[in-house]
């Protein structure tokens, strides 16, 4: 019998390995899961039917473009659009041997944070499905959480990997960007958006890396890492300086449980030997949100211009010209979040905005970079929560887009300066999980995860939803 | 038009023959059938990326350095948002604030010395689609009952050429406008043909009064297809804002749309209409830097350039000829065939170009053989030659064999059959109208099936009808 609940995808590619179980029957058991969980969870908006591969079975956030496999973005402008090419990512699971279990539920376009603005309607968290699992890798997230994949693909534009991985008691890792290829990927923010694995364990973590990272000759903003992933083994963070960024660590919001599960944290920390002090990032966190809310619409309003009825996806029923058939198309086919997006993105773009809007907030996310750089110059790493908050009730912030908006606040900063982070669970908060964000220099994956495999060793999570063991 | 003076800005799009398109593996090919050289990521499916074409960029490079344009160390891909069904990612992919080619000077020689004309920049884009508005009126999108989209040109790429209004006639833009199409040509570039629009033209229109300092409002004049379309477009547009002042009005800025069969000028927009592009830099894209190696290398590749052969042909020939050789592309030809220069040059230009035979096919020894023995065998054995020259293996020899007729013995009679059977002519002839000469060669030329020689046949009418 398989615990897809608790099976890692290290331990079951084991299985695998020692011929105990078949990449079938992993996936048939996933797949049972599925049938009984996912009504409630709704993680999935797509499963299929047969998958090849011999390898531990996986689940792609529905961004990722899948060859002859539903791709819609949780958007109704592209219900009934099948792609005829695999994103790089998705082939390299393929040719990793790792079968499609199916495509994950989302925030319509990766835009939002609780995978309530889904087109095709909200996932819950596994540890209480009245809360919102995170988002907008929201339907990965639950799907590993929930027993309903051993392992995910998530995409990370401003906190899309790593807050619905605090929230749903997971590791999720954003890589450096441009170290995993973007091509396929259904574009919400091409400067930001990155891929990356949501999973049980640190190690696993590192193993999907293993398989999707490097450079793709279709993306020219990918590179490749200057040294390859290595699986974690450290007990300890003896000679490791962490800073503690104050600005990060007071936000706004934050909730007095999530501060004491983190400093609980720090202080483990500390005895596993890692020296600890205080840094300041006063701009980035100041002005993060703010230059994020202005450079993704920006981008966004041109990536879904492609969205118009005439090639692929929905179109309107209009009798009357090309405009209307635009109007018409869009209007039907984008929900709220996308349509705000658009908006926002096309004013900051428009004449006589450019500069005050856009061109500022180029020149602020230089000045991100170079806080963050200061700050690694005395630190290896920093740390801090994920999110302010626990997994907040489903409608909670779903009429206040400002609020919903400051569920990344702490994770923005870092995804503008390209940076990569690991969120890895820490603790429980009103029985909830909380996530700890650490983030690092370019290209300091393997150092993210030494760290974090120690500390996740230390801390003893156990990522099984409370309410399911 | 006297007392004011037109002031002319082209810009320019001329579409690279790379073998695959700007950002994408697709052939690059012209006149296949609709929708076969498509991809998804020409198509803008989800996700898709654009990879730019190595070769657009070096070819672009090359083109630059031929305009005398300095080349950018970084150069930037900007997206320049609108929707159209040809555009399938809603934006196209530009370059804007910091193109890869600026500030060139072309000189375009005439006949009182070089036109420099300056080149604002030039740079790297692709191309939009092809739409065809099927029922309706000449082809528009209003009134047509379905459009229908060819994505097979989209994403080729284009280089733009912009140039300083430094054009004051119309006559000056459509040779500075040939001229560069020769220069494209011979790069290798581009096959910068009008009517298969891999050679395009836009014009900025001014006028204003001569010697007045400053620019009045232009009108953008779009998408004339020949070079005569240039010249005639630029000419009506002068007309009509030369006529528009004189009557107290002004000129507003807008598109218009030359229609060559009328020779009427159409609006297309006003400004109001006018697009905000939203120009941001493309983010999927890195900056463009040529190292200075490619850039070496590129200019080490070009030849010397149209503007300059003509200059030193002029040591030669007249400027006209030497022009007309040169734009034409036939001064290669010329260059390689030995004998007397203009006789050379007059052949080559005219005569043989009248044959149709590819001068680049033409045996420069045999046709130098030929332009040499040209008064001496019979004309009619000369055009012959030429019709065979561009040929495989074509040989002068079997035509030099034949001796044009000078026998006096044997014209003469030729001779009065023709003036008497032209007793009118002869009479006007000896009552001043010399000109009728030629007229009388003509028909003994015709009278011996060209076999006479025009020379001689020349100078007996001349002796015969002075008597
Ligand atoms: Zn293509």
């Amino acid at each position: 019998m398989i615990d897809t609940l608790r099976l890692t995808a290290e331990d079951a590619a084991g299985l695998l390995k020692r011929k105990e179980v078949s990449s079938e029957e992993l996936t048939r058991a996933y797949r049972a899961s599925i049938a009984e969980r996912d009504p409630e969870l709704h993680a999935y908006l797509h499963v299929t039917e047969s998958a090849d591969g011999d390898g531990v079975p996986i689940a792609l956030k529905d961004v990722i473009t899948t060859k002859g496999v539903p791709t819609t973005a949780a958007s109704r402008i592209l219900e009934g659009y099948v792609p005829v090419f695999d994103s790089t990512v998705a082939a390299c699971c393929k040719d990793a041997g790792l079968p499609l279990l199916g495509k994950t539920n989302l925030d319509e376009f990766a835009m939002g944070s609780s995978t309530e603005n889904s087109g095709f309607g909200p996932t819950r968290n596994p540890w209480d499905p009245e809360r919102v699992p995170g988002g907008s890798s929201g339907g990965s997230a639950a799907a590993v959480a929930g027993g309903l994949a051993p392992w995910a693909l998530g995409s990370d534009t401003g906190g899309s990997i790593k807050q619905p991985a605090s929230l749903c008691g997971l590791v999720g890792l954003r890589p450096t960007y441009g170290t995993v290829s973007r091509y396929g990927i259904v574009a919400f923010a091409s400067s930001l958006d990155q891929v990356g694995p949501l999973t049980k364990t640190v190690r696993d973590s590192a193993l999907l890396m293993q398989v999707i990272s490097g450079a793709d000759p279709r993306d020219s903003t990918t590179v490749e890492l200057p040294q390859p992933i290595e699986l974690p083994e450290a007990e300890d963070l003896r000679g490791l300086r962490i800073g503690i960024p104050r600005e990060l660590n007071e936000a706004e919001g934050m909730e007095p449980g999530v501060k004491q599960s983190v400093d609980a944290a720090i202080r483990l920390a500390e005895e596993l030997g890692a020296e600890v002090g205080e840094t300041r990032l006063p701009r980035s966190v100041e002005f993060g949100l703010a230059c994020y809310y202005l450079i993704a619409p920006a981008e966004a309003s041109a990536n879904l211009a492609r969205y118009d009825g005439v090639r692929f996806g929905h179109r309107a029923q209009v009798d009357g010209d090309l405009t209307e058939l635009y109007e018409r198309t869009r209007w039907e086919g984008f929900g709220d979040e996308p349509k705000r997006r658009i908006m926002l993105g096309t004013y900051a773009l428009s004449a006589g905005y450019y500069e005050a809007y856009y061109g500022q907030a180029q020149k602020v996310r230089t000045v991100i970079k170079d806080e963050f750089a200061a700050a690694f110059r005395d630190f290896d790493l920093l740390v801090s929560p994920t999110s302010p908050t626990v997994a907040f009730r489903l409608g909670e912030k779903a009429e206040n887009p400002l609020a919903m908006y400051l569920s990344d606040v702490l994770t923005i900063p870092p995804n503008m300066a390209g940076l990569p982070g690991l969120s890895i669970p820490c603790g429980l908060s009103e029985g909830l999980p909380v996530g700890l964000q650490l983030i690092g220099p370019q290209f300091s994956e393997n150092a993210l995860f030494r760290a974090g495999h120690a500390l996740e060793r230390a801390f003893a999570f156990d990522y099984v939803p409370e309410r399911l063991r | 038009m006297t007392g004011w003076e037109p002031v002319v800005g082209l810009e320019i799009h001329i579409q690279l023959k790379t073998q695959t398109k700007m950002f994408c593996r697709c052939e690059n090919v012209w006149g296949e059938g609709p929708n076969t050289r498509t991809c998804p990521v020409c198509l803008a499916h989800p996700g898709t990326l654009p990879v730019p074409n190595g070769r657009a960029i070096e070819w672009a490079v090359k083109l630059g350095l031929a305009l005398g344009c300095e080349v950018a160390e970084r150069s930037v891909f900007h997206r320049k948002n609108y929707f159209y069904p040809d555009l399938p990612k809603g934006y196209q992919i530009s370059q804007y604030d910091e193109p890869l080619c600026t500030a060139g000077r072309f000189a375009v020689p005439g006949s009182g010395g070089d036109h420099e004309i300056g080149i604002v920049r030039a740079h790297l884009e692709e191309d939009a689609a092809k739409t065809v508005h099927v029922g309706g009126k000449a082809g528009r999108i209003s009134g047509a009952a379905h459009s229908l989209v060819d994505f097979n040109r989209g994403g080729t790429p284009l280089v733009e050429i912009v140039t300083e209004p430094d054009l004051h006639s119309p006559e000056e833009a459509r040779r500075f406008l040939q001229l560069l199409r020769q220069t494209v040509v011979e790069l290798g570039i581009s096959d910068a043909e009008m009517e298969k629009g891999s050679l395009r033209c836009d014009a900025n229109v001014s006028v204003r009064r001569e010697g007045e300092e400053g620019l009045r409002t232009k009108t953008e004049l779009k998408n004339m297809n020949s070079f005569k379309f240039v010249g005639d477009g630029i000419a009506a547009e002068v007309a009509r804002q030369i006529e528009v002042y004189e009557s107290g009005g002004e000129v507003g800025q807008e598109t218009l749309h030359f229609d060559p069969a009328s020779g009427r000028i159409s609006s297309l927009r006003s400004k109001e209409e006018a697009h905000d592009y939203r120009y941001f830099p493309e983010p999927d894209l890195v900056p463009v830097e040529p190292p200075a190696a490619l850039v070496e290398r590129m200019r080490a590749e070009i030849g010397e350039l149209p503007a300059a052969r003509i200059r030193r042909l002029e040591g030669e020939l007249d400027f006209d000829l030497s022009y007309g050789l040169v734009a034409s592309g036939r001064d290669e030809l010329y260059e390689r065939v030995p004998g007397e220069r203009r006789a050379v040059a007059n052949v080559v230009m005219n005569q043989l170009a009248a044959t149709g035979a590819h001068p680049g096919r033409v045996n420069a020894e045999e046709l130098g053989k030929l332009i040499e023995a040209r008064d001496r065998i019979p004309r009619a054995t000369f055009d012959e030659a030429l019709t065979a020259a561009g040929e495989p293996g074509f040989t002068a020899e079997r035509y030099l064999a034949e001796e044009a007729v000078t026998d006096a013995s044997e014209l003469d009679p030729v001779i009065e059959r023709v003036l008497a059977a032209n007793g009118s002519q002869v009479a006007a002839y000896r009552s001043g109208k010399e000109g009728l000469l030629g007229f009388f060669v003509g028909q003994v030329m015709r009278e011996t099936q060209g076999k006479a020689n025009p020379k001689v046949v020349n100078e007996r009418l001349r002796e015969r009808l002075g008597a």
